[in-house]
């Protein structure tokens, strides 16, 4: 067992899409250390239904960091500010007793709260949906060993494929930008040779869509890679930026 | 010879045979399919010339006849018993419908004989799928480029998420890129083996075939898997296999997989062939004419309840780890839809067999709501060792002692000690099992008792911190962001979790469970592992059967049952169905007890862990199935679920799940009972040998034990499926 620690939470509660929401406060007490960030919640959501009140509805699955579900704004910072860790993998001995935890949702209009801490980011989805993908049908495909891929080609396209689509990028941005989202995955498949026949349909389309979702524009400050849990580059923005110029003058109407 | 007819009149098939006193006879077999008729009618014939040769008297010939016609399905297992001394046989249920023909022949020859849909009338049928994982996602997007309508739902707000995502080791196939003497013949030689001969022969041949084309498939989407400086595919071994055949993709490799499948489902809801619904929750399986068509779900944002139909029913919906409640699977997975299924008549195949693995991080408390993983290649390069008195174990948890002052002649390698010639790199089940014991002993190293040391110091020295650093960083650093401790100053500390589960729906070779319409794929079904599951073995199957299996055999059904209109959604099946879940989630808010539905699922989980986890025994498994039966009564009287039907309410879906949980943990225990024999990860202390080692019994148990729901509150029945092996030499393992 770890210290134990007595915490004040400040919370966001909004009981759907048109309440307009609140802060309400917890004591979160003895605390231990080991716990991660939602266990702690848990506990407290725990005492909170044996006083007959209503829970904390929070968004998570695999508490390992990997599936992108968890989904919370920690003292300002989405995922809680603890380098290339997700609000699941950050752990309560990241914070010192007596101390005041303020947790929000994401804010982001392309992100709207369905309950408290839980938001409907299909709009990540249907960006995927315009064009985030190879076109091959199942069983039609050359052999796998038929397309080297150049090693280095292969990391770089494994580095922004590994973005787990959590949207911190987007809260974190003063703009809601979804660029850093978006840029992964397009550098991923530009990357990859199986990816070039259909390079510039995709930047249009995805392009486009991430706008017609409502996502601000990027001034590249930054404050995207910084939460990323990923740690996503801000090169793939170069790399996306390049891509979609590209496109553009070859096929785009501007 | 007996053959079958048909009636005018009768909707079953009659079989005709050679009745003892050698009169040519004329029964009905109440059969309405053609394949279960004919079991039957074979079963007549036996039964009768068994009586001729004066095995039976004749009475009891035609006792055991009527028997059968009375009640066809439970009575023909005991009838076998009694004339054939074959105890374990085939219940006309479990049709598996095998292909006949060599064993490499099979499939193609079965792909050949498969009905097919013509092109222009796939788009006149429906199909859903529930589930957005590997199985799930790769078959909704197979389907729907095939040009069938499909409709796919997960509980996720977006299909990318399904647990899948959390797989990190990687996939195995025949590729045998590595030149290392692999072949579809070896993956297929392993994975019967490695499942303890509790496997279809014929399934995991396939499995072995398809194997090679998933890593086209994959690569061809854009998986970003390990490449060799040459620009070719990287592999490993894994999991204590002597081939390299595991592809794989930094330590994310489900996570890619998922998304390959995922961007496939995407294109297709982009096309429109797929309508997905998320954060929506499957809570009956609607059949229509003892056939499935249809689901009822609830919107898990808005409450809403509504029916779907469909022609016919895919459950891509994942394993049932979560009954212990600590397990390595994702918080929502859940055997809300499979056990569902099962209420409606699909039998649960082999509910017992689940695998534990034996590298996880230790439960640090309480509050502990999900166990990690931490990957098996660690035990290449660490030593598992606990001291060898309780009592320094005992210094340890109170803190009095650190591991590292522990003198060599103190410290007991317990996997070197008994397994000298594969040490730390026993199999998982071997490893857990002896975590255990040490730790029953007393001489576990963590505050809870439960957790032993995974050293590398040893490796450290051998070659260097940077070298263990390039091989495990990444699984060093997770370590540390969990339980706060460097791992290169102070050994890991590992116990074994709950991992996979084996058992599943039974399916037939085509993946329909025994009710036509409704397909198992993936996790879901109980098929191709046996009683234990190879690493590296699960994203295999999973894609196996949503890309290239069903896409085909679907087929069969379809053009079979015609594409008429799908059923009207306000017929009387769907309108009980829906009002049975509205009155369940009723109930499940009106009684206004005391206890969380938390505390219920920890509570079934520390049941089903300590009775029905690493080893298992017939008084354990007898309490246990009482105890559940109390604790269900006390869920049903003393649950507290707050808020409202109609809004987001996470108590409520939790609560649904346990209470489906506390049904199906009993009858895991009762499979687990009724299986007298250790065998893969289902260790019966009763059977095994001196020396502590599972102990199978081939003679009695090679079956597939499947069973069938028969209403609440009756027992429900056992089927069995015969196992041969006709390729695969039967064998006992030894690890000594
Ligand atoms: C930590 C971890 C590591 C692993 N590593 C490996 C590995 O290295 N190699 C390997 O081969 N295997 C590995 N496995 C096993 C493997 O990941 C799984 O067996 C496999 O991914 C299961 O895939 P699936 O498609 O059957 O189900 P899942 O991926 O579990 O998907 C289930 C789907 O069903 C949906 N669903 C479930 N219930 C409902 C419901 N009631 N209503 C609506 N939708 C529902 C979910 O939303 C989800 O979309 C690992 C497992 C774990 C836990
Ligand atoms: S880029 Fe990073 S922050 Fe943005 S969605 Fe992907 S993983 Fe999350
Ligand atoms: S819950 Fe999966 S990343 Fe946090």
């Amino acid at each position: 067992m770890g210290k134990l620690l007595n915490l004040k939470l400040r919370v966001w509660r909004q009981d759907n899409a048109e309440d307009s929401g609140r802060f309400e406060e917890y004591d979160a007490k003895g605390v231990d250390t080991d716990m991660s960030f939602l266990e702690m919640l848990d506990v407290v959501n725990e005492d909170l239904l044996e006083d007959g009140k209503e829970p904390i509805a929070f968004d998570s699955d695999c508490r390992e960091g990997i599936c992108g579900t968890c989904s919370m704004v920690i003292n300002g910072t989405p995922h809680g500010g603890q380098k290339g860790t997700t609000a699941c993998q950050l752990h309560m001995r990241q914070f010192s007793d007596g101390m005041t935890i303020t947790i929000e949702p994401w804010r982001a209009s392309a992100f709207p709260v369905q309950r408290d801490l839980v938001v409907n980011r299909s709009a990540f989805d249907r960006i995927q949906q315009s064009g985030g993908f190879i076109s091959v049908r199942s069983g039609s495909v050359p052999d796998a060993n038929a397309t080297p891929v150049a090693k280095e080609d292969a990391d770089l396209a494994m580095d922004a494929a590994q973005c787990i689509g959590c949207g911190a990028c987007v809260a974190a941005c003063k703009n809601a930008s979804a660029m850093l989202f978006v840029a992964a995955k397009l550098s991923h498949l530009s990357l990859v040779p199986q990816g070039q026949p259909e390079r510039e349909r995709r930047a249009l389309a995805m392009v486009q869509k991430m706008d017609e979702e409502g996502f601000g524009s990027c001034t590249v400050t930054g404050s995207c890679e910084a939460v990323c849990p990923k740690e996503i580059s801000l090169d793939f923005i170069a790399r996306m930026n390049r891509e979609y110029g590209m496109a553009l003058i070859r096929k785009g109407t501007v | 010879m007996a053959s079958l007819t048909k009636k005018e009149n009768s909707p079953y098939w009659f079989c005709c045979f050679t009745a003892p006193d050698g009169t040519r006879t004329k029964r009905s077999t109440k059969q309405t399919d053609k394949d279960k008729a004919l079991l039957v009618c074979r079963e007549y014939e036996k039964a009768a010339s068994d009586a001729k040769k004066l095995v039976l008297t004749e009475n009891q010939a035609k006792k055991v006849i009527s028997d059968i016609k009375e009640k066809v399905l439970p009575r023909v297992e005991v009838v076998q018993k009694n004339i054939v001394e074959r105890p374990p046989y085939t219940s006309p249920l479990l049709n598996s419908k095998i292909p006949t023909g060599p064993i490499e022949e099979k499939w193609n020859k079965h792909k050949f004989d498969l009905k097919l849909v013509n092109p222009a009338n796939k788009r006149k049928y429906e199909v859903i799928v529930v589930g957005s994982g590997l199985a799930g996602a790769s078959a909704a997007a197979s389907l729907a480029e095939l040009g069938y309508n499909v409709n796919c739902f997960c509980y996720q707000d977006s299909p990318r998420r399904a647990h899948s995502i959390a797989a990190q080791g990687g996939i195995n196939a025949a590729k045998n890129y590595q030149n290392d003497g692999d072949s579809v013949y070896r993956l297929f030689y392993d994975t019967v083996k490695g499942g303890d001969y509790r496997s279809r022969e014929a399934n995991v041949y396939r499995l072995a075939q398809v194997s090679v084309n998933i890593i086209d498939q994959c690569a061809a989407q854009g998986v970003p898997f390990a490449r060799e400086y040459g620009g070719l595919l990287a592999n490993r071994s894994f999991g204590g296999a002597q081939v390299s055949r595991t592809f794989y993709a930094r330590g994310q490799t489900g996570q890619q997989l998922l998304l390959g499948a995922y961007s496939a489902l995407s294109r297709q809801i982009g096309l429109g062939k797929v309508k997905m619904h998320t954060r929506t929750e499957l809570l009956d399986v609607v059949l229509v004419d003892g056939q499935a068509k249809g689901i009822v779900v609830r919107n898990m944002v808005t409450g809403e309840i509504s029916r779907h139909s469909a022609h016919a029913v895919v459950l891509a919906t994942g394993g049932y780890g979560n009954v212990f409640y600590l397990s390595t699977n994702a918080m929502g997975c859940n055997v809300t839809a499979t056990h569902r299924a099962y209420k409606r008549g699909a039998a649960f195949a082999n509910p017992c067999y689940t695998q534990i693995h034996p590298t996880c991080i230790p439960v640090s408390g309480d509050h502990q709501s999900k166990l990690t993983l931490m990957s098996e290649s660690l035990r290449n390069d660490g030593r598992v060792w606990v001291p060898k008195s309780p009592s320094i174990s005992e210094k340890i948890r109170n803190g009095e002692l650190q591991p590292s002052n522990v003198p060599e002649a103190e410290r007991d390698y317990y996997l070197e000690r008994k397994y000298p010639s594969f040490g730390n790199l026993v199999p998982r089940d071997v490893a857990s099992r002896n975590s255990k014991e040490v730790c029953d002993e007393g001489r576990g190293v963590v505050s809870s008792g439960l957790g032993v040391y995974l050293d590398f110091s040893d490796s450290i020295n051998r070659m260097g911190e940077a070298a263990v650093r390039e091989r495990y960083g990444n699984l060093f650093d997770m370590y540390e962001k969990i339980t706060g401790s460097n791992a290169y100053q102070n050994p890991m500390t590992i116990y074994p979790a709950v991992h996979y589960t084996m058992g599943g729906l039974w399916v037939d070779y085509n993946l329909m469970s025994n009710v036509p319409g409704l397909f198992a794929i993936g996790e879901a079904n109980f098929s191709d592992h046996g009683a234990n599951r190879l690493g590296a073995s699960a994203l295999m199957q999973g894609l196996a059967d949503g890309y290239f299996v069903l896409p085909y055999t679907i087929g069969e059904y379809l053009a079979e049952s015609g594409w008429g209109d799908c059923p009207d959604i306000e017929s009387s099946e769907f309108l009980d169905a829906e009002k049975a879940v509205r009155n369940r989630i009723n109930k499940l808010l009106s009684i206004k007890g005391k206890r969380t539905p938390t505390s219920f699922h920890r509570e079934l989980g520390k049941i089903m862990w300590e009775n029905c986890g690493m080893s298992r025994n017939e008084s354990g498994l007898k309490s246990a199935i009482s105890k559940l039966s109390e604790l269900r009564e006390e869920f049903w009287g003393n649950l507290n679920v707050p808020g409202e039907k109609e809004s987001l309410n996470q108590s409520l879906e939790l609560a649904g799940r346990v209470s489906d949980f506390l049904e199906f943990g009993q009858l895991m225990c009762r499979d687990a009972l009724q299986r007298e024999e250790s065998c893969g990860g289902h260790f019966r202390e009763e059977h095994s040998t001196p020396e502590g080692e599972a102990k199978r019994d081939d003679e009695n148990f090679a079956f597939v034990g499947a069973w069938e729901h028969k209403g609440d509150g009756n027992e429900p029945v056992l089927h069995k499926e015969a196992l041969e092996y006709e390729e695969v030499k039967m064998t006992q393992r030894s690890y000594k």
